[in-house]
């Protein structure tokens, strides 16, 4: 164990997965010099022959990583959620579909790693928190790591993958430090949610950078005598619905924090299937706490009103107590 | 020892890439101007100086598109030609097989929409000498990619009638296994990546499979087939610019057919051919008869040599004409206008199947019943692939979840 950042865990598991595997190359725009941060290094190790600096083409180099995919390669796509919309059409109609299309002859091992800034005064066209679109979209894999030891261990996993997976790397999440494992042979399977606190009382679902926010929550309600248990479900496609109705069943009440905007959001999803699934196992309503729907404001004032706080999370759990 | 040739007004000496005898032949311009069909003969040639497959414009367009899209500028009426090169009497075979395996394909499916027991998809009818002409210089192991036009493509590569007819038909026999349809057919085991619903996406997916070939140092090469239509579309530039500046090993075929639906790609294209943009991309920009099979097929060979070279990407504009309306069901937008009987009967002039057989027969190559065994043969397939089909088994609901992900992991 190391004590590392969320983002060179990130470039942790790229590189290990990229010794052991030469099939593995990434391309993106500016990943030689790493612009955004957890491709540090990667050129110097690999060369120019693994890391490839793109033209600004989203639709033309989501695409080729379809097609490299298809024939056997396992490219890794650097990017931003939000010049996903500029490259949909490969996204969608190519790397999500291609596989039950063709009858189950594609097979697309390939990594879009979707670094999702938000929260810093960035507004509406770099602040994008898209993963509750991929997720309606299906054939992807919907990957959203909370701590540095499982955006490491997600990563490996999702290289090793044999579906097109979406890595979202949560902004606010990239400098926040933690204990990573250092063994290349440590990897995180995908639908398997981390309980990263228990409680007895009420549980809150915490997607990405809802997570530090959850924990706090819970930290501050212990001191108020609720034990709140804290779930990150770490991959949303799959979901590990066991472990969410299992802890439901034992609290009684839900909370999911999620930073993608209200509507059809993660959260809606864990909701409804808590409402389908164990209905009868909650003994009062529901709460999400989720992104305001609406754009990305650039003002300060005004973004701060939008993303799941601890506060809110607190309150939300205060409304669940009655 | 350069040998210069004449022709309406046309000057140049001659490819020495063909120092074994061959001729030059003369047709009826794409615009249905009738020229005398010469032959000549030459043996041991020169320098390479014009590259003999394209159209030659009337326009001054003296500029030289990459290596060996060279075009030469005439000053006389519009001139076709192509040069018969010593094509081996089974490839010329092979490319009649599958032109009429495709065309036998197309009027099947049009017999079936008319009886109801199939719905409405876009029919190649008319197009058969680009793809079969393209997929002759491929490889196995070569792929290839196509478009919503997608029954032809697949055929050319040599997939499997009686699958391709089942996936139509949606049945658990179908290459997809019903999940398809018309649309999507692929066989990946002979490098068929698939043909694709929107207009210009399997463009990238191509190109991504060049940039494989090139990462692994493989030989194999990727052809796409796209409209003038798709021509336009931003995936199509952006991957040409992608395969130029990272010198992939794909070919871009545009199978321009003159409309997008109704819509003549003159008044969506800005440049006069769309082979024109290859400039803007650094690469070749090739135009050729695409009712010509042998033309396709050479201008193919070479784009594919070159590629394989690790020269690059070409871009292939191949003329040709929709016989058919955009697809089944679509008869009455015929009588919209947008295209005149007349242009239709034009072109249908220039049958791709009755250029190609006229090609192996005048050249003796093969007698006209050689050659009419072959049509019949390919009808009888498209017969026992219509019967497979019909009585292939729609695919059962344990089917509707599967494939969705490599492991067995539930959709929800
Ligand atoms: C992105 C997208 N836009 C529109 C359509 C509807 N559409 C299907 S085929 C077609 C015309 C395509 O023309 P072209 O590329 O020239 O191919 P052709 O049909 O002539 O073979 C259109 C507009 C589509 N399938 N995809
Ligand atoms: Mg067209």
């Amino acid at each position: 164990m190391t004590e590392k950042m969320f983002m060179q865990a990130l470039g942790m598991g790229i590189a290990e997965e990229m010794r052991i595997d030469p099939k593995v190359f990434l391309m993106g725009e500016d990943v030689r010099a790493s612009v955004y941060g957890a491709a540090s290094g990667l050129h110097d190790e690999f060369g120019d022959e693994r890391i490839l600096n793109t033209p600004l083409s989203e639709n033309g180099f989501f695409g080729a990583a379809v097609g490299a995919a298809a024939v056997g390669m396992r490219p890794i796509v650097e990017t931003l959620t939000s010049f996903m919309w500029v490259g949909m059409d490969q996204l969608v109609s190519q790397a999500a579909k291609m596989r039950y299309m063709f009858g189950g002859q594609a097979t697309l091992p390939v990594v879009y790693r979707a670094v999702m800034y938000y929260g810093g005064g960035s507004a509406a066209h770099h602040s994008d928190r898209s993963y509750p679109v991929f997720m309606n979209i299906g054939g992807l894999k919907i990957v959203t790591p909370g701590t540095p030891a499982d955006a490491k261990g997600l990563m490996k996993t999702a290289i090793r993958d044999n579906d097109p997976v979406i890595m979202f790397e949560d902004g606010t999440l990239l400098g926040t430090r933690g204990e990573v494992p250092d063994d290349p042979d440590f990897t995180v399977p995908f639908g398997v949610a981390n309980i990263l606190r228990e409680g007895t009382d009420v549980t809150v679902v915490a997607i990405a950078g809802s997570v530090p926010r959850a924990l706090a929550a819970a930290e501050e309600m212990a001191k108020e005598g609720v034990s709140v248990e804290v779930i990150d479900p770490r991959t949303l496609v799959p979901l590990d619905k066991e472990t969410i109705l299992n802890s439901v069943g034992k609290t009684g009440r839900l909370v999911v924090a999620d930073p993608a905007a209200k509507v059809c959001s993660a959260a809606s999803e864990i909701m409804s299937i808590v409402g389908e699934e164990a209905f009868w196992d909650l003994q009062a309503p529901m709460q999400k706490v989720a992104s305001k729907q609406v754009h990305i404001p650039f003002s300060p004032s005004l973004e701060k009103l939008v993303y799941p706080t601890s506060d809110g999370i607190i309150e939300s759990i205060k409304k669940t107590l009655g | 020892m350069g040998v210069s040739v004449q022709i309406r007004g046309l000057k140049g000496s001659v490819s020495p890439l063909f120092t074994h005898l061959f001729s030059v032949q003369i047709f009826r311009d794409c615009s249905g101007n009738t020229h005398a069909e010469k032959t000549y003969s030459f043996i041991d040639l020169g320098t390479l100086t014009i590259w003999c497959h394209c159209l030659i414009l009337q326009t001054p367009i003296p500029r030289v598109v990459g290596e060996i899209g060279r075009r030469i500028q005439t000053t006389g009426e519009k001139t076709y030609f192509r040069m018969t090169t010593n094509i081996s009497k089974d490839l010329l075979m092979l490319m009649l097989e599958r032109m009429w395996r495709i065309r036998h394909f197309e009027l099947k499916l049009t017999e079936m929409y008319n009886a109801g027991e199939v719905g409405g998809v876009h029919l190649y009818i008319g197009q058969e000498a680009v793809a079969v002409g393209a997929c002759a210089a491929l490889k196995d192991s070569d792929y290839i990619a196509g478009n919503h036009r997608s029954h032809g493509h697949p055929i050319a590569k040599g997939a499997n009638l009686k699958k391709a007819m089942a996936e139509i038909f949606g049945r658990i026999d179908g290459y997809c296994k019903g999940k398809g349809g018309s649309m999507h057919l692929a066989d990946f085991s002979v490098g068929i990546l698939g043909e694709s619903g929107i207009v210009a996406s399997s463009v990238p997916v191509a190109t991504g499979a060049a940039l494989a070939s090139k990462l692994e140092g493989k030989d194999f090469v990727s052809a796409v087939f796209f409209g003038d239509g798709a021509s336009n579309q931003g995936a199509c530039h952006e991957s040409m610019n992608l395969a130029s500046v990272w010198d992939l090993p794909v070919l871009f075929i545009c199978e321009n057919n003159q409309y997008a639906v109704t819509t003549s790609y003159k008044d969506t294209v800005a440049v006069e051919h769309i082979s024109d943009r290859a400039q803007a991309y650094n690469m070749p920009g090739i135009l050729v008869d695409g009712q010509d099979a042998i033309a396709m097929y050479e201008a193919t060979a070479q784009a594919v040599e070159r590629a394989r070279n690790g020269e690059g990407p070409t871009l292939i504009e191949a003329l040709t004409y929709r016989f058919e309306d955009h697809s089944l069901g679509l008869e009455k937008i015929r009588k919209s206008e947008y295209r005149e009987e007349s242009e239709i009967d034009e072109w249908r002039l220039r049958d791709p199947l009755d250029l190609l057989t006229k090609s192996i027969v005048d050249s003796g190559t093969a007698t006209p019943a050689e050659c009419d065994a072959v049509s019949a043969n390919a009808h009888a397939e498209v017969e026992e692939a219509a019967e497979f089909a019909r009585n292939s088994p729609f695919p059962d609901e344990s089917e509707l979840y599967k494939d969705m992900f490599a492991s067995d992991m539930p959709v929800v």
